[in-house]
């Protein structure tokens, strides 16, 4: 299976990310887009690191996730706080940074 | 047509129709079970690329923690019973335009891309051992920080987490 077929299936992930960023209302969809573009990324890195039979690239991938995990940690709790001030996870209504 | 190129196919559909299903699905809950099934999808990648450890860690971190942690928060916001406001049908379409022409111009810009092919020998490199190794020789002062990242990452979801107090009487 030549690498050209992963970096398609990747770029596909993450423009299906992007798509989801810009299309949909709800934070938490957009916080899961964002972690399927994470994810699209990291399956190019093992694709590479596969080509160029390195292992760094996989390493890079531990921290890749280690990097999502601490971003979503925080950022669900940026969200439970703005559902209990404002009742809703709508982004038209969570963009004015203050209640 | 060998096994490895109709695993490859499979979770290649597997993979972006359950993608689709996350970001097209008017239910969060199950958006989240689409995106589980993705990163299962994933997962079976990085074993067909021979990275083993990196396909266990995915399903544990991602399916395992991270997934349930969304979940949770779903479910502690009762949001699925409750109807999304949509965005407009202009601004949908302008957003599956933008994303579109993004994957049309990376597309037409990897096209004729000069790269290697897949190595077919070396398939230890995605072994712990390999991966450990190489962790805690060369990696071994950003696996430190990422412990301080993972610190402050704890505390800071605490802090912005907690409820909050009565006002102190000395601020206006």
């Amino acid at each position: 299976m030549p690498v050209q077929y992963y970096i398609f299936l990747s770029m596909a992930l993450f423009c299906i990310g992007i798509m989801g960023t810009l299309i949909r209302r709800n934070a938490i969809i957009i916080f899961m887009c964002i972690e399927l573009m994470l994810n699209a990324v990291n399956l190019l890195m093992v694709a590479f690191s596969k080509m160029y039979a390195d292992s760094s690239a996989q390493v890079f991938v531990f921290f890749n996730m280690v990097v999502a995990a601490a971003e979503v940690s925080v950022g669900l709790a940026i969200i439970v706080m703005m559902y209990r001030k404002v009742h809703s996870v709508d982004i038209n209504i969570l963009n004015r940074l203050k209640h | 047509m060998s096994i490895y190129e109709i695993l490859f196919w499979f979770l290649t559909i597997m993979a972006i129709s359950s993608a689709l299903g996350v970001i097209l699905s008017r239910n969060p809950i199950t958006s989240v079970l689409f995106l589980i099934v993705t990163f299962f999808a994933i997962s079976g990648h990085y074993i067909l690329l021979n990275a083993q450890f990196l396909a266990i860690v995915n399903i544990i971190v991602y399916a395992g923690a991270i997934m349930v942690l969304f979940l949770f928060v779903i479910m502690l916001m009762n949001l699925n019973a409750d109807v999304e406001p949509q965005k407009g049908r202009l601004l949908q379409l302008a957003g599956v335009i933008a994303g579109g022409v993004l994957f049309l111009v990376i597309l037409a810009a990897l096209k004729s891309a000069t790269v290697l092919p897949l190595e077919k020998t070396s398939s230890d490199i995605g072994l712990i051992k390999n991966l450990g190794r190489v962790l805690f020789t060369q990696f071994v002062l950003p696996f430190e920080i990422s412990s301080v990242l993972f610190l402050s990452a704890m505390i800071g979801a605490i802090v912005i987490g907690k409820k909050e107090e009565t006002k102190n009487p000395l601020t206006p």
